[in-house]
């Protein structure tokens, strides 16, 4: 295809791959045994999964009081890894929708596996609210709808009810631009395999055809919900911080908090998807595909957004000071210097310093650097939550009711069983579908194929020549 | 299962995308009634190759969009407006800058599940829904064109497949 391709853009697909090469490629991990690596990880999953549960059903049984929450801190662990699942969660709509929108063809190497990232992280996340509740069985009530008890309407002035809907809306969103983008993958899955697995993965490929008319309204499927998927994943991390933002608790109350919180949400998304790509490529011998180009890409995202979360927290500092309003300058001292101090000099490091070093490219190219960051950065962003959250209840308007807090064993094993979750449902995927788009991946071949562009090119150097 | 009638179908299958759209591009010059061409993605230049009009998908998007945006606000206004008005932290009823976070939400939500679910129903797709494909490489690495006996002569369009570089010819009911 004569499209038009930057020289300087390196090779996203390498090893001379033929289309039937990346079926063969992408589709055999779902038909092989699993491995020994795959089981070993399912069943360290599930049964941490199995313990998360335990403690979700004591926490249930006994009440709230299982938790170490008191009346001064009343969030804790619970909305802090809220916050931080629904943070992960908005890499992967980043990547597919607003990535599209930019034509950024590198995202086609793990749009779908941070899709699928995204939908697991969003039901971790969904949980913590929920059990918040304290009695899980009264959920629907803030569902609006005609009901007996007056009526008795939910209050739609609240961001905690925003939240429900945003966080519903993009959970909704996010499986049908993932489910849609799978459909024709299913089919190619399908149409390998016989008996009773080709019926399953029919019933999963809602019959696909591969018709030209199809492709062309599945295309315009993809681009719309594209495009109306990137203000959404805009809207979610600002309402989350609308939760924070519109209360009158100092160290809540800014204004700040809405792009401060996407950058944040689109760093620790992206420090999560690096975490998983770079043992999932392993695992699955996917180098072809997620090529260190990906890795550095990702990279550089994490390093502007590193940036401008660091700059935030600046502003956020030079604000409290520069307001003049003492109860602000409090909380931010007593965030730095207080009880928590160490919470605080740990989101500093891990989030603004570490990122820093992929100024440097040979660093930004290295897989056990990236890999080692990539988790740092998540554990700065829980770090952050944690920071909001925590250290500015702890010190209210009220001396006579500050108070501290730790974790309860039950909260700590709720948040492991989270992880539990995440990764049980990552590895059932990764055993059921492709994890790489395939479609897509051949969609992009000749604009992005080794044999077609960089190097290996056999008309470089012809190109060059006449181009100049 | 969304086929009702049966039809003879003779199709070609290539190698690359390319000479697909060669293909194709000649069979329009040559007035010959394409039934439907199949591939493993998305080639860009079909379309107009194959003189498909632009989809009315995102129109359909729009209008779910719009009833979304509308169910929302007059929703949340008829709530606390008419049926359960009360003051919530000093501010009039009908306070419309708290309702645009819902309706904006609602308006994505519901165009993204119209425009989806309108998809599948228009493709004659859904779960379990089994649709008779030519071939099974069509969804690995071969381009497929295909003619109904009724509309193109059988001979005809076999020369044509030949002359324009199909790497096969098969007949099938479909």
């Amino acid at each position: 295809m004569s499209a038009v391709v930057s020289r300087i853009r390196e090779p996203l697909i390498t090893g001379n791959k033929t289309y039937h090469q990346i079926t063969e490629d992408l589709v055999s991990p779902t038909e092989k045994t699993p491995t020994k690596e795959w089981v070993i990880g399912f069943i360290i999953a599930v049964s941490v999964l199995t313990f998360g549960v335990f403690c979700i059903i004591w926490t249930i049984w006994v009440g709230i009081g299982a938790w170490h929450l008191n009346r001064t801190i009343n969030w804790g662990w619970d909305i802090t890894n809220f916050v931080w699942w629904i943070g992960i969660g908005h890499a992967g709509t980043l990547i597919s929708a607003i990535l599209l929108l930019f034509r950024q063809k590198w995202r086609t190497g793990v749009n779908r596996a941070a899709e699928a990232m995204t939908i697991f992280a969003v039901l971790c996340a969904f949980l913590f609210p929920i059990i918040h509740m304290g009695r899980v069985w009264l959920a629907f009530f803030i569902m609006p709808y005609p009901n007996t008890r007056g009526p008795l309407w939910p209050n739609f002035n609240s961001p905690l009810l925003w939240d429900v809907f945003a966080i519903s809306t993009y959970f909704t969103v996010s499986v049908l631009f993932w489910y849609t983008g799978l459909v024709p993958d299913f089919a190619t899955v399908r149409d390998r395999a016989k008996g009773l697995r080709r019926k399953i993965y029919n019933v999963l490929s809602f019959g696909w055809t591969g018709s030209a008319k199809h492709w062309q309204r599945w295309e315009s499927l993809s681009l719309v919900l594209a495009g109306i998927a990137t203000p959404l994943v805009l809207s979610v991390h600002t309402i989350v911080s609308f939760d924070f933002a519109t209360s009158v608790i100092p160290g809540w109350h800014t204004t700040i908090f809405p792009p401060y919180f996407v950058a944040g949400a689109i760093f620790s998304g992206f420090a999560m998807v690096l975490t998983l790509m770079i043992i999932t490529r392993k695992l699955l011998h996917l180098e072809d595909y997620i090529t260190i180009e990906h890795i550095e890409s990702m990279n550089k995202v994490i390093l502007l957004t590193g940036t401008m979360v660091g700059i935030a927290y600046l502003t956020e500092l030079f604000i409290a000071w520069y307001s003049g309003y003492v109860y602000e300058q409090f909380a931010f001292f007593n965030r730095a210097l207080g009880p928590y101090w160490w919470s605080y000099f740990g989101m500093m490091f891990c989030n603004v310093v570490s990122p820093q070093f992929f100024w440097k490219k040979s660093w930004r190219r290295n897989i056990t650097l990236t890999f080692f960051l990539s988790i740092v950065v998540n554990i700065g962003m829980w770090f952050e939550r944690f920071v909001i959250i925590a250290t500015s209840l702890a010190r209210d308007y009220l001396p006579s009711s500050w108070s501290l807090y730790s974790p309860s064993w039950v909260e700590i094993g709720i948040y492991v069983g989270t992880f539990g979750l995440f990764f049980t449902l990552y590895l059932i995927f990764v055993r059921v579908a492709p994890v790489i788009a395939i479609a897509e991946i051949k969609h992009i071949l000749k604009t992005g194929g080794d044999q077609y562009v960089g190097e290996n090119a056999p008309h470089h150097h012809h190109h060059s020549e006449s181009h100049s | 299962m969304a086929n009702i009638k049966e039809r003879e179908v003779i199709y070609g299958l290539y190698n690359d995308e390319e000479d697909l759209l060669r293909a194709v591009k000649s069979a329009r010059q040559d007035h010959m009634e394409i039934y439907d061409v199949f591939t493993p993605f998305p080639v860009h230049g079909l379309d107009p190759a194959m003189g498909l009009e632009e989809s009315r998908l995102h129109i359909a998007g729009f209008i779910f969009g719009t009833i979304g945006a509308l169910t929302a606000f007059l929703g949340m206004t008829w709530v606390f407006v008419k049926d359960w008005p009360n003051i919530f932290g000093g501010k009039p009823y009908w306070s419309v800058p708290a309702f645009i976070p819902i309706t904006f939400e609602m308006t994505v939500l519901f165009a993204a599940v119209g425009m989806t679910v309108s998809f599948y129903i228009i493709n004659g797709q859904g779960p379990g829904v089994v649709n008779k494909t030519l071939d099974d490489r069509i969804t690995d690495d071969k381009f497929c064109i295909a003619f109904d006996k009724a509309d193109v002569d059988a001979d005809r369009a076999e020369a044509f497949f030949k002359n324009t570089g199909a790497v096969e010819i098969n007949s099938k009911t479909i």
